[in-house]
């Protein structure tokens, strides 16, 4: 058994139930988090969620955040915010700067980095003028403040990002005058698509944003087709009046943390791009240092909680606050419900490229 | 449908069919180049700014008016001077009562007596 | 042989055409014969709440949960359990009694429509189609906040209505 606590950086969804797991077993565990408030991105989300009821399909996100906090309350977990983790070093020393003001070392028996991912941002003439942002500030500032970016908004990119933020602006109480998809067919599930097309919004296929203009905002969008090598058609511009954009062109996994900490990286474009390595069960090549949530690939809630999970089930073992026994049977049951958030068209891609993830791990 | 539009009249949601209505939160007053603007207890400038209706928080040194972007802390295209110290992100930075928040060209400058550690 | 016109990746919702071949398109018979769901889900995910949320087993979904959803119409009572209870919002029951035809559908906008409001009903593609009356609005607290509008609509337009316009005029 260990003195040292295990430190879970990021009380997102997967850090959150990372750390409820690990608690459960008896674990000594540090939760952390740079923001004043948990929960991550999983707030933000007030659709109900897909899956089956073990997945707590068919609940609003952020109930479902709700529910994770009350039990890491009842739990007694150690939760600090507003406590940043600048650095790890080999003897798995974490350096947390809380309230950037107090600077401390944190000896750690094991790290579980869930620090999630950062949008990504697309350049084009106008970029930088106020108005032009990307889709999760927008979602942040419609439903966690309450307050309208704008009142006609643009979208770029129609992955789920893009479509449940437009449905969520509109929600909110503004006008989303098209989807543009640089693709030639649309990224994100019909179903998400179909709202916003019985709402009237225009998708726009094969198309992207030339330039924003304005004074000293945005005030319009120059739209412009695409040919089969995305390069721009002549005579095709549109212009749409409109105050804000959102760049909704995915996410890529934060992995300074894990860089810091010694992790092996690949390449992963299904899954955002450069993520650390991990086998399967959420361990990075570092032994001590697991990675789980959108740090391990940009997939969803429901997958980073249950990495989170099989994370926490496996630190704990190793620590010998699980027995073989509960470990292995913890350990495939969420696997299990994993792999049934893996499936069909959607989640087939991930699920192989996840399955490379491992091979990959396994073959160093 | 008959009714008054949806809460347009302001940048607020007052009301949401999912989020129901807006908690009750005190007004904060805080000043936007000496200017008092009414902020919600609890909320980031940025946000008090966006419903005030203020659409650019800064220039850049080329002259590039800027507002924000990410709007979690990672981008720092919404920074701000806030009581005196420039360079501090609106978006995750919370209202408080009598708080100075100013415009910057570029990097701005801190203001004399200003505190570090923002 | 026709291609179906397909539409739901281009322009974000399905054609008639492929609702017809993933079974999701009750017939104007079905119609006038009784209530019917209409699951407009023609894309496998993992998602099964509609399975769950139906009382009588009408609904399956089974195994792996990105089966689309299969329709029992006799087991069916149009009880609407499952137009809430769908995180798609794909669900809707319609029917045809003479010239009138009723749907009953998922509302997650304010404002909130009330009986006796005068509505236009629309298409799977925001067109309006022609004007409705809304004469029920059901937001019970299991709902979870998706209510369940009922709105009635000349009966010609049955298989193209959605839904009613959203927002100001």
């Amino acid at each position: 058994m260990a003195d040292k606590p295990v430190v879970v950086v990021g009380a997102g969804p997967a850090g959150l139930c990372a750390a409820i797991e690990l608690k459960k077993a008896g674990a000594p565990v540090v939760l952390l988090d740079e923001n004043d408030k948990p929960g991550g991105q999983l707030f933000k989300q007030i659709h109900k969620f897909f899956g089956s009821r073990e997945h707590k399909a068919g609940t609003r996100g952020f109930d479902i955040g709700t529910g994770l906090l009350d039990e890491s309350l009842r739990l007694g977990i150690d939760v600090r915010l507003k406590t940043e983790v600048v650095g790890v070093d080999p003897g798995l020393r974490v350096w947390a700067v809380e309230d950037r003001g107090r600077s401390y070392l944190l000896e750690a028996s094991r790290l579980v980095i869930a620090t999630g991912a950062t949008e990504n941002a697309l350049s084009f003439p106008g970029w930088t003028l106020p108005g032009v942002m990307t889709a999760g500030c927008a979602q942040t500032l419609v439903n966690v403040y309450r307050v309208l970016p704008g009142k006609r908004v643009l979208i770029i990119g129609s992955g789920n990002v893009g479509v449940i933020v437009g449905y969520q602006l509109m929600q909110a109480g503004a006008e989303v005058v098209g989807v543009v998809e640089a693709a030639p067919t649309l990224g994100g599930y019909g179903v998400h698509t179909a709202k916003l097309a019985r709402a009237g919004v225009p998708f726009h296929v094969r198309t992207t944003v030339a330039r924003a203009e304005g004074g000293e905002s945005l005030e319009r969008a120059t739209i412009v087709g695409l040919d089969d090598s995305f390069k721009p058609l002549p005579g095709t511009e549109r212009t749409l009046e409109v105050d804000t954009i959102c760049l909704a062109v995915g996410l890529t996994p934060s992995v300074e943390l894990p860089s810091l900490a010694g992790c092996a990286t690949t390449y992963v474009p299904e899954l955002g791009g450069r993520m650390p390595l991990h086998d399967e069960y959420m361990r990075s090549s570092v032994e001590e240092v697991y990675v789980v949530g959108d740090t391990a690939g940009v997939e969803e809630a429901s997958t980073a909680m249950e990495e989170g999970r099989l994370a926490g089930i496996h630190a704990a073992w190793s620590l010998g606050y699980l027995d073989d026994a509960a470990m292995e049977a913890g350990a495939a049951e969420t696997r299990r419900r994993l792999d049934a958030l893996r499936q069909g068209v959607f989640g087939k891609k991930r699920f192989d490229a996840k399955s490379r993830v491992l091979e990959e791990s396994h073959n160093r | 449908m008959n009714g008054d539009g949806m809460l347009k009249t302001s940048n607020r949601v007052a009301d949401h069919a999912v989020l129901g209505a807006a908690p009750e939160a005190a007004d904060v007053e805080i000043f936007l180049d000496g200017q008092p603007i009414t902020a919600k207890e609890g909320e980031p400038v940025m946000s008090a700014l966006v419903a005030a209706g203020v659409t650019v928080f800064r220039h850049t040194a080329k002259g590039s008016p800027r507002r924000m972007f990410c709007g979690i802390g990672r981008c720092t295209d919404c920074v701000m001077k806030v009581d005196g110290v420039p360079g501090v992100r609106t978006c995750v930075t919370r209202v408080a009562p009598g708080m100075r928040v100013e415009r910057q060209d570029g990097k701005g400058n801190w203001s004399e007596g200003a505190e570090d550690g923002r | 042989m026709n291609v179906p016109e397909r539409t739901l990746k281009t322009k974000g919702a399905p054609s008639l055409g492929e609702l017809e071949a993933a079974g999701m398109l009750p017939g104007l018979e079905d119609l006038k014969a009784r209530a019917c769901l209409c699951i407009e889900c023609v894309e496998e995910i993992p998602c099964n709440p509609c399975e769950t949320s139906c009382p009588r087993g009408a609904i399956r979904v089974g195994s792996p949960i990105t089966n689309l959803p299969a329709l029992d119409r006799d087991k069916c009572t149009a009880c609407g359990l499952c137009i809430p209870a769908c995180p798609g919002i794909a669900i809707t029951i319609k029917r045809v009694e003479g010239e009138k035809a009723t749907i009953r559908f998922p509302w997650e906008y304010l404002p909130r429509p009330e009986a006796g409001d005068e509505v236009r009903m629309v298409d799977r593609l925001g067109r309006v189609v022609c004007p409705g009356r809304v004469t029920g609005v059901n937001e019970a607290a299991r709902n979870d906040r998706t209510a369940v509008v009922t709105a009635e609509f000349a009966s010609e337009h049955v298989l193209s209505v959605v839904s009613m316009q959203r927002g100001p005029r």
